[in-house]
């Protein structure tokens, strides 16, 4: 079978990796670039770079940038941000990018995600879904980088990615808004549901404090892979650490 | 300095192989020449996206005869290594036909997700020069959805719900389903060991 991935998660605004805490509030954790470099020499088994600010903005993301990350780099990644055609997403993959994402452009207009996977295979397409607890049920979000204009998109999140599993997507990030930055563990009720309505990996992201919150999530949720940004950005946990706790625990990972 | 031509027809995540290979000091050209293709010393054919697609660009740029007519060192990459065999369930294909058998789709079920993507583990079959020295059961870096028969050609399988072929190889032409620009050690190795193999 395949190792659970580790993914550390870059949200970069101009270069330079940010955090915040339910998305609001940036603080500067560093050079993207160098990061990057960190995290492989680490054991990180996949990045995924997200250009926080292009949706919002209307924009695309950089890809000199995407060229340079992929020259520095041996492992798969994943870039995000504003992609809202097969061409840009073309110039992503052209410029050495493994997957792309698509979140608020593929909400807004869900052929998109087809059009991806006739071009380019279902493989290179990931679907990003940003989810939060509303009333009973669990709910898609939009335009997630920027609070001022985030909305609800007027799904429910469970339907959505079915949709988008079926539209072609070739993975799930589940994104649980309520989680992210807070640091108390992974949503693993949602994710686990999310679990039996996909055939396709599924990717948990929003909660990481722990060690012992991705052996929860890989246990509860039956997740491919965990991804996690302030955690592993400040140094709370560190990426070899975190592997042998796993592997100690009956996990398997990449060491 | 070592030549390698990556063909760049369209269809394939060339920019990450270049870098590979530029990292372990080769001298790369991306090409769509037929003429430059034929010349080279070694040829990289990568591939992401759908089979037919591929061999349509393929087609349309004059490439089939001299792939099949190559005689050096050729590796496929991910679908590269699917497009040596004869068929494929995918957009029901003919493929270059260098290696015997269809390739098929992968089909999800228990713990088995589809596409095929993450770290898996290489189990070498019977020994090749291109995987010499690499270490015991190293991981490789996977993404795909459809899977090369298992035969004579495998060289290494992965274990994914069923064998799937890694790295298969017949006379001078080889592949890796896995991505090795992608997977860290292990696939640093074996673009090295594929410079490295008499031309």
């Amino acid at each position: 079978m395949t190792a659970r991935r580790i993914i550390p998660c870059l949200d970069v605004r101009d270069g330079r990796v940010v955090k915040g805490v339910r998305f609001l509030d940036h603080v500067d954790m560093g050079d993207a670039a160098e990061l990057a470099a960190r995290y492989r020499d680490e054991g990180a088994d996949e990045l995924v770079f997200y250009d926080i600010t292009a949706s919002p903005e209307g924009r695309t993301l950089d890809y000199g940038w995407v060229r340079e990350i992929a020259r520095l780099l041996d492992i798969p990644f994943c870039v995000a941000g504003g992609i809202r055609s097969v061409e840009q997403a073309g110039r992503c993959l052209d410029n050495g990018a493994d997957k792309v994402s698509v979140n608020s452009p593929a909400l807004e207009r869900p052929d998109l995600i087809g059009e991806l996977a006739d071009r380019f295979g279902s493989q290179c397409v990931v679907v990003g879904v940003d989810s939060r607890r509303e009333d009973d049920d669990w709910v898609v979000h939009k335009y997630t980088g920027d609070p001022d204009s985030r909305r609800l998109a007027g799904r429910s999140t469970m339907d959505w990615i079915g949709e988008a599993q079926a539209r072609g997507a070739g993975e799930i990030v589940l994104n649980c808004i309520d989680q992210d930055g807070v640091r108390q563990g992974y949503d693993t009720a949602q994710l686990a549901q999310a679990r039996s309505r996909l055939t396709i990996p599924l990717v948990a992201s929003g909660g990481a404090g722990a060690e012992s919150h991705f052996l929860d999530v890989f246990d509860r949720a039956n997740v491919s892979g965990a991804l996690a940004a302030s955690v592993f950005h400040t140094g709370a946990i560190r990426i070899g650490d975190l592997k042998a706790f796993l592997a100690g625990s009956g996990v398997e990972v990449r060491q | 300095m070592t030549d390698v031509a990556v063909i760049a027809y369209g269809a394939g995540n060339v920019a990450s192989v270049q870098f590979a290979l530029e990292r372990l000091g080769a001298r790369v050209v991306l090409t769509d020449d037929p003429a430059v293709i034929a010349s080279a010393k070694r040829v990289i054919l990568p591939g992401v996206g759908a089979a037919a697609y591929a061999m349509g660009r393929l087609e349309a740029l004059g490439l089939i005869e001299p792939i099949r007519a190559f005689t050096r060192p050729l590796l496929g990459v991910c679908l590269g290594q699917q497009l040596l065999f004869e068929s494929s369930d995918e957009g029901d294909t003919p493929l270059l036909g260098l290696i015997p058998g269809r390739v098929r789709r992968l089909e999800p079920g228990g713990d088995r997700t589809v596409p095929h993507m993450g770290w898996s583990r290489l189990e070498r079959v019977r020994d090749d020069p291109l995987t010499a020295g690499l270490d015991e059961r190293p991981y490789a870096y996977f993404v795909h959805s459809y899977a090369c028969p298992d035969g004579p050609a495998t060289l290494a399988r992965a274990e994914y719900g069923g064998p799937v072929p890694a790295i298969v190889g017949r006379d001078n032409f080889r592949g890796c389903q896995f991505h090795p620009e992608r997977s860290a050690e292990a696939g640093a190795h074996i673009l090295k060991t594929f410079l490295e193999l008499p031309a």
